[in-house]
C-alpha cells in the first residue's frame, strides 16, 4: 500500500511518541490531558489498538501457516485443503499492514499472473496443486520458501507505524480488495474458497470502524448509523452463505448472490469512505 | 453576442475583471459599451471566462414540468434503471432531495459540492465533467410500478398512490425479454451534447444513491450531433431511415396537454404536469438489413430512405396519406409498413425520443449488438403506446428485422421549484 509514504498530517506525530511503546493504560490517558490536541491523542489510543490487534492476527498467521506448510511438506493434501482457507483468513484481516511489505505481499499472496511465472510461490501456487493438480508432491520447496516469508513478515510487522491515514485508507481499501479481487472470484480461483477471504476483509475494516467509531459518533452520528447499519447488512449477508462453520464455495453461489454481495459492499464502502472526518477538528 | 465581440472590448478597454456571465447578464440592456460608459469604469477590461456559464447550453432543471422531456433531444442519452434497496420511506425522500440538489447543479455545469478541504476524504464530485459546460444536460426521473407493490407487498405505503395506468406493460407478440433489461423501481434519463457530461450525471445520482437504492440496467445511447449535421435534421437510425419525422409539436402546448402531460382527473393528483415514459430496448439485426434490397428497406416503413418523404410524396413532412391508392387498386402505402401500422387512424399519438445505441459484440451470435433505445412519453399508456405496439407486434413488417429485448414503465414525476423536490408530491 504506497499510501503509507504520504506524510501525514501532524496529528499522527503525537501517535508515533506513544505508538511503540507498550506503556500501561493509565501514563497515556496523563500524558494525553497535558497535550493540547486531544483528538490526535484520542486517536493515537486507536492507532495503538489497532497495532495489537493487527500484530495478533499476523501472530495467528504464523502459526497457521506453520500447520499449513507442514502437512505440505509431509504430503498430506487433505489436511493442507482443510487448512489453506483458513491460515489466509488472518492474513487478509491484517492486509493494510501485511500489504506495507511491498516485497513480501507478492511472494506470500501472489496470483498466478501477477509475478513472472519463475517467481511465483506462496499460498495460491500451493493452492493450484493441491486443487488443480492434487498433490503437494514438488510444492514441498514453496512451502518451505513460504514458512520464510511469513516469518520475516512477522519480523517486520514491529517496525510498522500505524497512523490514522493507514487506518482510514486501509478500512475502505479492505473493501476495494472484496470488490475488485474477491468478488470476481479471482483471489481463489482453484479451491474457490473466496468467500473466506472476502469475510476477512470486510471483518478487518470492520475492526477499524469499530476503532474508530467513538470519534466518529462526536462528529457525525448518522453517519455512524449508517456504516454500522450496512455493516450489518454484509455480515448478514455473508452468513446465508455459511456451511459446517466455514463458507460455501464461490462457485455454488447463484449470479443474483454475487450482485446482491457486491452491491452491498458498494453500499457500505461509500459512507465508510468518510470516515475521514475523525481527523477534522471538532 | 459572440466571442470576437468581447475581444474587441478587451484590447480596446483593458483590466477590470467582468466574467462572462456579467457579460451574458447585462447584454440584455443594451450591451458592453452601455454597461462600461454607464459604470464609469475608464480603466481596462479584461474578460474571464466564467466556468459553464455559456447561458447557450443550460436547461433549467426546475419547473412546472420536468425537462428532458420536450427538450430538443441532445445527442446521447445515458439511461438507468434501479432498484430500490431500502424499505423506508424517509430514505426515498431524503435521496430525491439529494438528488434534486445534485440535478439542479449538474444542469447548470457545476460540481455537485464544495471541494473538500480534507484530503482524507474521498471528493464530493467525482470530477470529470470539471471545466466542462452543463452541455444542455437534463436529468428526468421516474417511477416503475413496482416501487409501489412488490411481489404483492405495499413497500413504502404508497399502495393507494399507484395509478391504474402505471403497471407492467402487457406481453405483446414476438416480445423477447430479458430479464437484465427490464423493470425498474425508478428511473434517471440523462440527456446532453457531451457523453462525459451524461455520464458523469447518472454516475454521481448512483452514488449519492448508495445503501438506499442500486443499477438494475443501463444503457448509453447516442444520435448523430449537432456538430456533424450543421443543418440539424431529422436524425437517421441504424437501418439508415430518418427517425423522429412525425411527433406532436413539442412548442404547442395544447398538443402536450393532450398527448404528453398527465392532466388532472387523468389518474391521482400527484402525477398532474407529469408524463409516462415507455422504455423499450429493441435490438436491430442491422446485418440482416444490410442485405435487404431497397425497395423492401423502402417497403417495410413506407417511407424513402433518401428524402424520408412518405411514399407518393416528395418532401420528408408531407402529410401521410393511407388512402392512397397506386393506378392498379394497390394501397400506396403498405397495409404492414411500420409508419401505417404505428400512424394508425392517427388518433393516437405518442411523444418518441429515442436513441440508437451499440454494445459491442453480441457474444452469443458474433453479430452487432446494436438497435433502439425506444423512449416515448405519453399521457396514457393504455390510450396511446399500448394500441400502437399492439398493431406493431401483430403485423409489422420491421419485425422481421428487430426483437424487443428490453422493457421497462415509469411515471415521469412533475417539475418542482427552487426548495422543493422532485416526488415531493408523492411522497408527501
Ligand atoms: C427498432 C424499432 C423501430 C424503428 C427502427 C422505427 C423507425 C421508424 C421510422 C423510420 C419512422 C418514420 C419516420 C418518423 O415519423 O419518425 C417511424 C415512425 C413512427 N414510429 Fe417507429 N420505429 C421503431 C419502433 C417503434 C415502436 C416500438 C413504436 C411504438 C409502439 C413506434 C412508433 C412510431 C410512430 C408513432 C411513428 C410515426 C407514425 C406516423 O407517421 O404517424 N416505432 N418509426
Amino acid at each position: 500500500m504506497k499510501l503509507l509514504k504520504v506524510t501525514g498530517s501532524l496529528l499522527l506525530s503525537s501517535s508515533l511518541l506513544f505508538g511503540c511503546a507498550n506503556s500501561d493504560e493509565n501514563s497515556a490517558k496523563e500524558t494525553v490531558k497535558e497535550t493540547k490536541n486531544i483528538k490526535s491523542d484520542s486517536l493515537s489510543g486507536v492507532t495503538d489498538e489497532y497495532r495489537k490487534y493487527a500484530i495478533g492476527e499476523i501472530e495467528e498467521f504464523v502459526k497457521a501457516t506453520e500447520a499449513f506448510t507442514t502437512a505440505v511438506k509431509n504430503g498430506d493434501v487433505d489436511n493442507a485443503k482443510a487448512l489453506y482457507a483458513t491460515s489466509r483468513v488472518h492474513y487478509e484481516r491484517a492486509e493494510p499492514i501485511a500489504e506495507v511489505f511491498g516485497d513480501l505481499d507478492p511472494k506470500i499472496d501472489a496470483r498466478e499472473g501477477d509475478v513472472p511465472e519463475a517467481e511465483w510461490g506462496g499460498y495460491h501456487r500451493i493452492e493450484k496443486g493441491l486443487w488443480v493438480e492434487n498433490t503437494t508432491t514438488g510444492y514441498e520447496q514453496y512451502a518451505e520458501q513460504l514458512m520464510k516469508d511469513v516469518n520475516l513478515l512477522r519480523a517486520k510487522v514491529d517496525t510498522v507505524e500505524v497512523t490514522p491515514d493507514l487506518l482510514i485508507t486501509g478500512a475502505v481499501d479492505l473493501l476495494n480488495e472484496v470488490s475488485t479481487s474477491k468478488v470476481t472470484g479471482e483471489e481463489d480461483r482453484y479451491s474457490h474458497t473466496d468467500l473466506f477471504d472476502f469475510a476477512a476483509n470486510v471483518e478487518g475494516a470492520d475492526k477499524i470502524f469499530q476503532l474508530l467509531n467513538p470519534a466518529l459518533k462526536e462528529k457525525n452520528k448518522d453517519l455512524s448509523t449508517e456504516i454500522q447499519t450496512r455493516f450489518d447488512e454484509v455480515f448478514s449477508l455473508l452468513n446465508k452463505h455459511k456451511i459446517d462453520g466455514g463458507y460455501k464455495i464461490y462457485t455454488d453461489l447463484s449470479e443474483a448472490e454475487v450482485k446482491e454481495l457486491s452491491q452491498a459492499i458498494d453500499a457500505l464502502a461509500e459512507p465508510l469512505s468518510q470516515i475521514g472526518i475523525v481527523t477534522e477538528a471538532l | 453576442m459572440s466571442k470576437k465581440e468581447y475581444f474587441i472590448e478587451e484590447e480596446s478597454l483593458g483590466v477590470k475583471k467582468v466574467s462572462r456571465r456579467d457579460m451574458l447578464k447585462t447584454a440584455g440592456v443594451g450591451g458592453v459599451g452601455i454597461l462600461i460608459g454607464a459604470s464609469g469604469i475608464g480603466s481596462m477590461l479584461s474578460i474571464t471566462e466564467g466556468k459553464a456559464s455559456s447561458a447557450k447550453d443550460v436547461v433549467s432543471f426546475y419547473g412546472k414540468h420536468q425537462s428532458g422531456i420536450t427538450t430538443k433531444p441532445q445527442n446521447h442519452v445515458y439511461f438507468a434503471a434501479l432498484d430500490v434497496t431500502t424499505s423506508r420511506k424517509n430514505d426515498l425522500i431524503t435521496l430525491f432531495k439529494e438528488w434534486t440538489h445534485a440535478s439542479a447543479l449538474m444542469s447548470e455545469g457545476k460540481p455537485i459540492g464544495e471541494l473538500t478541504s480534507n484530503e482524507f476524504l474521498p471528493p464530493k464530485d467525482t470530477g470529470e465533467a470539471e471545466g466542462l459546460s452543463a452541455s444542455n444536460l437534463t436529468i428526468t426521473f421516474g417511477v416503475g410500478p413496482s416501487l409501489f407493490v412488490k411481489d404483492n407487498q405495499d413497500r413504502f405505503g404508497l399502495k393507494l398512490k399507484q395509478p391504474k395506468e402505471l403497471v407492467d406493460l402487457p406481453a405483446f407478440s414476438l416480445d423477447a425479454l430479458e430479464e437484465e433489461w427490464t423493470g425498474g423501481d425508478l428511473c434517471i434519463q440523462a440527456c446532453a451534447d457531451d457523453m462525459q457530461v451524461a455520464f458523469h450525471a447518472v454516475r454521481n445520482l448512483i452514488r449519492i444513491a448508495r445503501g438506499k437504492a442500486v443499477l438494475r440496467w443501463a444503457q448509453p445511447g447516442f444520435q448523430r450531433t449537432k456538430q456533424a449535421d450543421a443543418k440539424e435534421g431529422t436524425p437517421r437510425n441504424l437501418f439508415g431511415f430518418k427517425d423522429g419525422t412525425v411527433n406532436p409539436d413539442v412548442k404547442s402546448e395544447k398538443q402536450m396537454n393532450e398527448h404528453v402531460w398527465v392532466q388532472p382527473g387523468d389518474g391521482p393528483n400527484w402525477l398532474q404536469n407529469g408524463s409516462y415514459l415507455v422504455v423499450r430496448r429493441i435490438q436491430m439485426f442491422i446485418e440482416v438489413w444490410d442485405r435487404t434490397n431497397l425497395k423492401e428497406q423502402e417497403n417495410t416503413f413506407g417511407r424513402y430512405r433518401d428524402t424520408g418523404a412518405p411514399f407518393g410524396q416528395k418532401n420528408e413532412f408531407d402529410k401521410l396519406d393511407i388512402h392512397h391508392k397506386q393506378p392498379n387498386g394497390e394501397d400506396t402505402i403498405p397495409v404492414d409498413s411500420h409508419v401505417r401500422l404505428s400512424h394508425g387512424d392517427g388518433s393516437q399519438q405518442i411523444l418518441r425520443r429515442g436513441y440508437s445505441y451499440s454494445n459491442g459484440m453480441d457474444l452469443k451470435t458474433g453479430s452487432f449488438d446494436a438497435g433502439l433505445l425506444f423512449l416515448s412519453f405519453q399521457r396514457s399508456p393504455s390510450k396511446q403506446f399500448i394500441p400502437i405496439q399492439k398493431r406493431l407486434s401483430s403485423m409489422d413488417k420491421l419485425n422481421e428485422y428487430i426483437s424487443h429485448r428490453g422493457s421497462a414503465l415509469f411515471a415521469c414525476l412533475p417539475g418542482t421549484k427552487n426548495g422543493g423536490f422532485i416526488g415531493e408530491t408523492l411522497f408527501t
